[in-house]
């Protein structure tokens, strides 16, 4: 199979750090805050590696969009087992304001640029839970779209994609080229061993501007504030039922 | 002005008088692979070692499945050269990830470490054919090897070990008790040192020769696992050698070479063994303040006491210069500087603060600490070997003093 797999990894900040959001409301504190691979991409990265390990696909590129430390999240996808690595470089105001639309648009762009075959994704990064990117790529691609996927099997010329969906499984058939997004229990990521840190050292990683692709990095969105959830209030304990009504009455509740 | 000048005179003065060259120390943990590798050390660590440990702790059993799996994500043995498969990683990427699992426990990380004792000798004085034979292996499948040099009867004093070796043809004839050896049991082959003079007079750099023994060679035998205070599950035995017959080709450099072979091993081990120390105390530092920010008294959580905030205060001043001290004894030696008197500080040092740090961690955990249900009483029993195994604290003491008094004397 000669097919390549683009696989998207977002830099986020670490699952296990307590977020803090900055005074003036413009957002989260970053600034030396511990980052790593968004989790759902990891299990992206796994799936693409696991395929190719099958021989079932050729190569395996990551993509990262964002600043100069986006080099560091692909590093850890090369380490990981992908091919190579394009750092697509946005920063400043631009950075601030990419979203799932501009990132989909550069995935597009990427997609045809690399005649690429497959597109798999997280399903939404943690730190904005989005849960749209996949969605919009294979909108723009006009190509089907397997999201939520907990297995995922290769056929030929398409792909059998079992969904985690509200009401329980779902398996469909949707033909290549397409979209695939991951979810938790796809497989379970594998470390990067020490060798393959080391390897992934002589791997290359591109750098391209969103321009280069043609991309238009406008947002119509604006974030107004941004505030920590309100503080749960204490409860108030009440002796009976009666006096239970009568708080409820008297706060409007009822 | 003239004040100045006086200043500046009497600075360059010290600085001739102490013959030392001011290297500027620049640490590079920025680099990008010594970070990567750490975070997979560490992701290993509190993924994998960190439930399993208090199991171990408790049955004493060698920790195979954790072994093999440091083994197949490549953070054993990283000290073998490129040429015998290994990752030929420097000293001070091996503290980095001995730190991290030494944080998830000590245990697992002596057994780990082990290994790179055992292994130094060999690739300091070993020639390609025996680092081919003996390193290579290790590459190829998780085996474990051993360093025997202490005996019942010599610990400290590595001059009055008693086992000997006798040429007899194209052979040595091995007899004698070894005691203490990390991975006696498991281990694939040992290190040894002997005493190939037998005369009593001869010097210490003369008399004592290395060998490489592979483990199942006949008259080997491991004795029975010993159960320890702590770090309970690396397997440490006493080894009897009843006429052992190694062959000529397993001496490390030439017969006599030994005693250098053996010592200069330490310089290279005593970092990690730090790093280690360091990681128990890292572990200590962060259980007690994760509790004194949990446990309420007096009406506000302990680590708003003074009186905790200031014990947690001096774990973590300790914590963070023992870091330093071994991270400057590994770019020391690294570099390709002698780094003995760096060794020795950090060690000494991470030895004796890893033990106040897991103290003052059961202290802070209360009555609590006292019990095996919490973490921090196994940190304590754990931490008393790091004043003991690779050069005790007083023979570290010992090094430092003549290293430092050197620099004075022409």
């Amino acid at each position: 199979m000669s097919a390549r797999v683009l696989v998207g990894v977002k830099r986020v900040i670490d699952y296990a750090v307590k977020i803090r959001v900055k005074p003036d409301k413009t957002g989260v504190v970053t600034d030396g805050v511990k980052h790593s691979m968004n989790p759902f991409c990891e299990i992206a990265i796994e799936e693409a590696v696991r395929l190719k390990e099958k021989k079932l696909i050729k190569e395996v590129i990551a993509v990262s969009c964002g600043p100069q430390q986006s080099q560091e999240t692909i590093r850890t996808a090369l380490a990981m087992g992908a091919d190579r690595g394009i750092h697509v470089d946005v920063s400043g105001k631009d950075y601030e304001n990419l979203g799932p639309l501009q990132v989909s648009k550069i995935l597009a762009a990427l997609a045809k640029k690399e005649d690429v075959r497959l597109i798999i994704l997280g399903k939404q990064a943690i730190d904005d839970d989005c849960n749209q990117t996949g969605q919009m790529t294979a909108a723009l691609l006009d190509w089907p779209q397997g999201t939520f996927a907990s297995q995922v099997d290769f056929q030929e010329d398409s792909l059998k994609v079992e969904r985690e969906i509200d009401g329980g499984l779902e398996t469909i058939k949707i033909k290549m080229p397409a979209v695939v997004t991951a979810d938790l229990r796809l497989n379970e990521p594998r470390y990067a061993t020490l060798p393959n840190i080391m390897k992934a050292k002589k791997k290359k990683i591109d750098t391209v501007k969103p321009s280069d692709l043609g991309v238009d990095l406008s947002s119509q969105l604006e974030v107004l504030s941004v505030e920590e959830p309100s503080q749960r209030q204490a409860g108030v304990k009440v002796e009976t039922v009666e006096d239970l009504i009568k708080k409820l009455r008297d706060s409007g509740r009822i | 002005f003239y004040a100045n000048f006086r200043r500046v005179c009497v600075l360059f003065l010290v600085m001739e008088k102490s013959k030392q060259m001011y290297h500027c120390f620049i640490i590079k943990i920025n680099h990008e692979q010594q970070k990567e590798f750490r975070d997979t050390a560490r992701k290993f660590a509190r993924e994998e070692i960190i439930p399993a440990a208090p199991h171990y702790d408790k049955t004493g059993e060698f920790p195979v499945p954790l072994i093999k799996r440091a083994w197949e994500l490549g953070l054993m043995n990283s000290h073998i050269p490129e040429h015998c498969g290994g990752l030929g990683l420097g000293i001070f990427d091996a503290c980095l990830i001995t730190e991290e699992l030494a944080y998830g426990c000590t245990g697992v990380q002596t057994a780990i470490e082990a290994n790179s004792l055992g292994q130094m000798p060999v690739i300091i004085a070993g020639n390609n054919d025996q680092q081919k034979k003996y390193l290579g292996r290790m590459s190829e499948e998780p085996l474990m090897c051993a360093y025997c040099v202490t005996e019942p009867g010599a610990g400290s004093d590595v001059a009055g070990i008693k086992t000997r070796a006798e040429k007899k043809g194209n052979e040595y004839i091995i007899n004698g008790q070894k005691m203490w050896i990390t991975n006696g049991g498991a281990a694939n082959w040992y290190f040894l040192l002997a005493r190939t003079d037998p005369d009593p007079k001869a010097p210490a750099n003369k008399a004592f020769t290395g060998f490489i023994i592979d483990a199942d060679t006949p008259g080997v035998q491991p004795g029975r696992k010993e159960i320890n205070m702590g770090q309970r599950c690396s397997d440490t035995r006493g080894i009897t050698f009843e006429d052992v017959r190694v062959p000529k080709e397993n001496v490390l450099i030439g017969e006599g070479a030994g005693f250098k072979v053996a010592m200069g091993a330490f310089d290279k081990t005593r970092p990690p063994v730090a790093a280690g120390a360091t990681g128990l105390a890292q572990r200590a530092l962060d259980e007690a303040t994760k509790y004194a920010l949990e446990r309420k008294t007096f009406g506000k959580v302990l680590a708003h006491h003074q009186a905790v905030s200031f014990i947690l205060a001096e774990m973590a001043m300790k914590v963070e210069l023992a870091r330093m001290a071994y991270q400057r004894a590994a770019w020391e030696v690294d570099e390709g500087r002698r780094n003995t008197y760096f060794a020795s500080i950090a060690k000494a040092f991470a030895g004796d603060i890893a033990n106040q740090v897991a103290s003052d961690a059961v202290q802070v955990f209360g009555g609590n600490g006292f019990n095996s249900e919490y973490p921090v009483e196994k940190l304590m029993r754990d931490a008393k070997i790091y004043q003991i195994y690779e050069g005790t604290a007083q023979i570290q003491r010992i090094i430092i003093a003549r290293e430092h008094l050197a620099k004075y004397t022409v």
